[in-house]
């Protein structure tokens, strides 16, 4: 069977690709690291791949806003083939910074008018926060398909300072929780996110955004306790890439 | 056509950025602010109309769910007003704004054409009744920095970015063959050139021979290159030292013919080890790490820059040791980073600060956010450091930054050759950091932060980032041969250093500049960040051009490498430079140096009886140098990359204090790299010999404590100095180089790279007062198994307690003495040969799988660790002083005379004495035996166990309790104090 394709987008300041890329490969799909030049010179094109990854980073370094510079890129010059992406029912994930440019560009809570209804602004202390924290997630509660069968905590680390989940307004809160939209909840709330928020997909279940870093939680060795508790090999984040990518080899490939 | 467009938030959204000034005016003792919004400002130069204007800030400026935006004219732009107090802060002219360059991107995105210029600035509206005098302390002290920053004022308003400056070439010489003695320093002095007179007398006889004088740029590339920073002046030269210890009635006389080649690089070239690939050659040492990579480690310092603007020259001193893995070999990729910082007590008095100095608190926040942007945004993580505070660091604090980098095997050597081109990437060039080099030569006098403000700038770290994607591309592809970094100097050392054996030529106005007007000698002199050069074969250019432009980073083609041993540089076909290659690099005159060693004598403390040492253990705790410094470690992202396995905070809940940092740097293998570091300044006020020999001792036993081994350890050495100019300075500096040699060898860890710092004095009214000596040892490791990692919280209730390696009584320059006000004298020692058997038995112990849990016993002492322990495992722990094997004599020679004086077997001693390779390690009760037996020949004793009830109890010599309290008490005593 052919394993499906991911493209894990980059530009100036992306810095978690890597990583991204590694549990991609680890959740057995072919990953290429692309370079949003690549794309607009048309080299390569989107529909090339089924997942779609904006990993972490401070893209063109957060100026004005983080990921705005860079939701505003796709927003103007890569509209067409990312509406065509997301209508063909692929796949995203936008993990921090790729969250921000998600809900920067309003590809989440999702629509593709791409009005910004949400934002993820600076945290409450006004500081960068790196800090492993727990994440509740009520499975029968969400769409996501990047989130079946995981456990309803787990455990992972965030390293933001602009994490702060906010929305437009109560409709708008409303409307992400009727459609089962909120994918995590914070335990502890780090940030000042509204309603603990820390993670949500788009109304179909296949565009995710999250603070949290799946990509740093792949195997045990990660985990800030393992040398007392290590049981098993996987990491907690490598059940969000499996899933996305078992999905995308049922429907997509 | 100028806009101004403010955004701000909305009614009722939380003003995060306001509310940080809020509370620091508060730290300021100004109580009567109530509130403090934060206004970010963007001014837009060029032919926009208004619906331009109006898309740009909708869509690009302002966040509309929480921001709101005004496009304003100057007349309705918030102004003071009674308890309204306006204060809107821009960059000079000439600074490097990131922001600039990204917003002009966005609106190119737009479709939007006709901008010329974008200028930033931020607003701060102050409510309260503060004085005028007040607003000018907030300002003074929190919102700007004059060397990079100005209020805007009616007068300065809306004030052009600069525009175009003619410059019309002029070649400048610079008449030395008529210069008297005088007037040669006069030159020196003028130019900011730092040369000595013997110096400028070498360089006028070179152009006496040539019959010419030199122009401008030659004597600065001289400058630059004979500077310490550059050339090492004091560690390469000649040194007349004499030593006199106490209780040592002779005089010890040596001379020394290059200090860093008989101490340093001798123990690396005695040892001789197969797995040091490349060491004192390069950007940075390298030594071997699996089959297919290297691994490359480097530290530098930035400390002047960082005492006059914090942010910047943490923020560049970061930026710039990154770029030295990737100038080393053909290009490394960075893993991580680390950093020391040593800083003037954050509660130091506003009204003892000398004239020109900024407050350690301001300095402390400015370089840990210059540290925290430059490595966050690099995307490298920040996973080992030490934060020390003292009084002595007050004027110059001390910055050091490390970045770590895997280097494929076969890609590490570099060679240019006759024939390639000279090739520039990365930023433009402007007129920043002019004079960097020759500046940290020199001493800091209440007039640097004027004079030498060109010296001053900050970073950007996304310039940075785009530069290492495209070169590492590069380097896989083969494209280039040699490549280096622009640090100190500028072009004038990295293109000086490249073509050394061969000769170049250098057009200078092929440079890409940031603005017009620079002259030819800035160009090659700037030292503007983000630029490496790289010597490219012409048959590669155009396929290296490719991948630079792909990633959106600037290549130019500036000159080529000749065979002619010449530098030579053009400025539109004018030779403005011609300088023989030997003399450059050769000619520096060599002068002996004095120096000299006199064993200074504290008096010892009187030390009331005390049955109970809670209190102080608590007191200890909450020193500054001994705390948490939780606020400083998750700034920093520690993750990223995702090869942490050991992180700088460990236990239960995640907040105990980890010896060393673990990093794999491929996610598919088990291999690893553990950095620690040792630094200990108070013991170097007693003997520095004993200082670098604790430093070593102390990141060994580091490595040892989180699962490592000595197989494997390279290490470097960063000397932070007074001026090596004044004998009593260049002393200590020596004795601490032959301390370096002896532990090093003894132990087999080879140095691998080093770099020295000297001239960190400030001088006012004529006094000038040196930094304490200050060596900071950081060492590398290979671990080739992650499984083996140890980390330092106790894990089972049970578990035994025992300590391993024997204290003595050496509490002198320990932080019990401190609390006392004193310094004493018994220094603690290094025993190298039995602290390598317990080292080596302890590793052994680990891969056995017999412990637990292991701490490095430092500052504080015993009591310390193992508070420190109970407290991130959450778990109780009862210890017993009468178990420690306890040595009362430790060999310090002054207690020969007086024994008396010194020597009291007492619970205090057992409890804070801070000897060296001392370890607390917890063992599961059924390998008692088996560990045990591990120890043969080794000090050491079981001292207590992991209870279940919280408490921290420790009996002492004649078996009462001496410390009890409960954990989550010394917890708080030891989180308190930097929770900012």
């Amino acid at each position: 069977m052919r394993k499906p394709r991911v493209c894990v987008l980059r530009t100036a300041g992306t810095n978690c690709d890597y990583e991204t890329a590694f549990a991609f490969k680890r959740a057995q799909a072919e990953v290429e690291l692309v370079h949003i030049n690549t794309l607009l010179k048309a080299e390569r094109n989107l529909l090339q791949y089924h997942i779609l990854a904006l990993p972490g980073g401070f893209t063109y370094g957060d100026d004005i806003a983080a990921g705005k510079v860079f939701a505003n890129e796709l927003r103007c010059r890569l509209r067409q083939s990312l509406t065509e992406f997301v209508l063909n029912g692929r796949l995203i994930i936008g993990i921090c910074n790729g969250f921000q440019i998600l809900v920067k560009s309003g590809l989440l809570p999702g629509n593709t008018q791409w009005t910004q209804e949400a934002s993820l602004i600076i945290n409450d202390s006004g500081l960068f926060r790196d800090e492993w924290v727990y994440l509740r997630h009520q499975p029968q509660s969400s769409e996501c398909v990047w989130t079946r069968n995981i456990p309803t905590t787990i455990y992972l680390p965030i390293a933001h300072g602009e994490g702060k989940f906010v929305v437009k307004n109560k409709e708008v809160l409303e409307r992400i929780k009727a459609n089962r939209q909120i994918v995590f909840r914070y335990v502890n709330n780090p940030n000042g996110s509204v309603e603990d928020i820390a993670g949500i997909c788009d109304k179909t279940g296949r565009i995710l955004g999250l603070m949290p870093h799946p990509e740093r939680h792949i195997d045990v060795y990660q985990h800030p306790h393992w040398h007392k508790t290590a049981s098993n090999n996987d990491g907690h984040g490598l059940l969000i890439f499996r899933n996305g990518v078992e999905y995308a080899k049922r429907h997509l490939v | 056509m100028f806009w101004k467009i403010e955004i701000r938030e909305k009614e009722g959204i939380f003003d995060a950025v306001g509310e940080g000034i809020r509370k620091d005016i508060l730290d300021l003792g100004i109580k009567k602010v109530k509130s403090v919004s934060f206004v970010q400002v963007y001014n837009i130069y060029g032919e926009l109309n208004h619906n331009d204007i109006q898309k740009i800030t909708d869509e690009l400026l302002v966040d509309p769910i929480v921001q709101e935006a005004h496009i304003v004219s100057n007349k309705d732009s918030i102004r003071s007003a009674k308890n309204i107090h306006v204060i809107e802060v821009a960059y000079n002219p000439g600074v490097m704004d990131p922001v600039e360059d990204s917003v002009l991107k966005g609106i190119s995105d737009l479709g939007i054409k006709g901008v010329s210029a974008v200028k930033t600035a931020k607003k701060y509206i102050i409510r309260g009744n503060l004085s005028a005098k007040e607003i000018n302390l907030v300002q003074e002290k929190l919102l700007y920095n004059k060397l990079i920053q100005h209020i805007v004022t009616e007068d300065n308003k809306g004030s052009l970015p600069i525009g175009k400056i003619d410059y019309h070439f002029n070649l400048v010489t610079v008449d030395l063959l008529g210069a008297s003695d005088r007037k040669l320093q006069q030159i020196s002095k003028d130019g900011q050139l730092f040369l000595s007179l013997i110096e400028m007398r070498q360089i006028k006889k070179y152009f006496q021979s040539l019959g010419r004088n030199p122009t401008d740029c030659e004597l600065e590339t001289i400058a630059q290159t004979w500077s310490e920073h550059c050339a090492h002046k004091t560690f390469r030269g000649k040194i007349r030292y004499e030593e006199k210890l106490i209780g040592n009635k002779r005089v010890r006389r040596l001379k020394i013919d290059n200090l860093l080649k008989t101490t340093i690089m001798k123990v690396t070239q005695e040892l001789n080890k197969p797995w040091c690939v490349s060491v004192f050659r390069d950007n940075a040492g390298v030594i071997s790490f699996d089959e297919k990579n290297n691994i490359c480690f480097k530290v530098e310092t930035h400390n002047h820059p960082s005492a006059l603007e914090p942010f910047g020259g943490a923020n560049t001193g970061i930026g710039g040791v990154i770029r030295d893995p990737l100038g080393t070999g053909l290009g490394a990729k960075p893993i991580f980073n680390t950093d020391v910082f040593c800083f003037g007590p954050p509660d130091y008095s506003f009204s003892k600060l000398p004239p020109g100095t900024l407050h350690p608190k301001r300095i402390a926040k400015g370089v840990v956010a210059g540290v925290r942007d430059y490595g966050n945004k690099m995307g490298i993580p920040t996973v080992n450091g030490a934060v020390l505070f003292d009084e002595g660091f007050v004027c110059n604090p001390l910055v050091y930054c490390g970045t770590a980098g895997v280097l494929p095997r076969d890609k590490a050597f570099k060679k240019a050759s006759k024939g390639e081109l000279i090739v520039l990437v990365g930023g433009k060039t402007g007129r920043d950091g002019i004079h960097g080099a020759t500046f940290s030569s020199g001493e800091l006098t209440h007039e640097s932060e004027t004079i030498s403000s060109g010296a001053v700038q900050i970073g950007n770290p996304i310039q940075e980032k785009k530069m290492v994607d495209a070169i590492l591309q590069a380097r896989d592809a083969g494209l280039y041969t040699c490549i280096t970094d622009c640090g100190a100097g500028g072009l004038s050392s990295a293109v000086g250093e490249m073509a050394q054996a061969l000769g170049c030529r250098v057009d200078l106005e092929k440079v890409p500049l940031k603005y017009s007007g620079l002259s030819y000698t800035e160009i090659w002199i700037s030292e503007s960040q983000e630029r490496m050069v790289l010597s490219v074969p012409k048959e590669n250019w155009l396929r290296l051009e490719e991948i630079f432009k792909n990633e959106n980073v600037e290549a130019t083609v500036i000159g080529e490498f000749t065979n002619t041993k010449r530098l030579q540089l053009y400025y539109q076909g004018n030779l403005v430079c011609d300088l023989d290659m030997t003399f450059l690099h050769e000619g520096l005159p060599k002068p002996e140096k004095k120096a000299r060693f006199i064993q200074p004598r504290f008096p010892e403390p009187k030390i009331p009886p005390k049955k109970d040492f809670t209190k102080i253990l608590e007191k200890l705790l909450s020193d500054y140098s001994i705390c948490s410094k939780e606020w400083v470690i998750r700034q920093y992202d520690h993750e990223v990359q995702g090869g942490s396995v050991l992180k700088p905070l460990v236990g239960v809940f995640n907040d105990g204090p980890s010896d060393a940092a673990i990093v794999r740097p491929f996610l598919d293998s088990e291999k690893a790299v553990i950095v620690s570091c040792g630094i200990n300044f108070r013991y170097g006020l007693i003997d520095p010999y004993w200082m670098a020999a604790s430093c070593i001792d102390e990141a060994l036993r580091q490595i040892i404590a989180v699962g490592g081994s000595l197989d494997q350890v390279a290490l470097l050495d960063n000397f932070c100095w007074g001026n090596p100019d004044k004998p009593d300075r260049l002393g200590t500096l020596v004795r601490a180089a032959l301390g370096c040699y002896d532990t090093a060898k003894g132990f087999g860890t080879p140095f691998i790279s080093g770099k020295d710092s000297l001239n960190n004095e400030y001088s006012t009214k004529g006094v000038s007062k040196p930094i304490p000596g200050t060596l900071l040892i950081s060492a590398i490791a290979v671990m080739d198994d992650i499984k083996h990692a140890i980390s330092m919280y106790t894990k089972n209730v049970d578990d035994l307690i025992y300590i391993v390696g024997n204290t003595y009584e050496e509490l002198a320059g320990s932080y019990y003495y401190k609390l006392l006000g004193a310094v004493g004298n018994s220094v603690p020692r290094v025993r190298v040969e039995s602290a390598k058997k317990t080292f080596v038995a302890l590793s052994k112990a680990v891969r056995a799988g017999l412990i637990s849990a292991m701490h490095d016993c430092s500052e504080g002492g015993l009591a310390v660790a193992c508070a420190e322990m109970a407290f991130a495992g959450n778990k109780g722990m009862t210890i017993f002083l009468k178990e420690v094997p306890f040595v009362s004599d430790g060999g310090n020679s002054i207690n020969k005379k007086k024994k008396s004086l010194t020597k009291r077997i007492s619970n205090d001693t057992i409890l804070f004495s801070e000897s060296n390779s001392r370890f607390i390690v917890e063992v599961p009760r059924r390998h008692k035996e088996a560990f045990e037996r591990m120890l043969e020949g080794i000090s050491f004793g079981c001292i207590g166990c992991v209870c279940q009830k919280k408490d921290f109890v420790v009996f002492g010599l004649d078996g009462k309790p001496c410390i009890r309290a409960d954990i989550g008490l010394l917890r708080d005593a030891w989180k308190r104090p930097l929770a900012w």
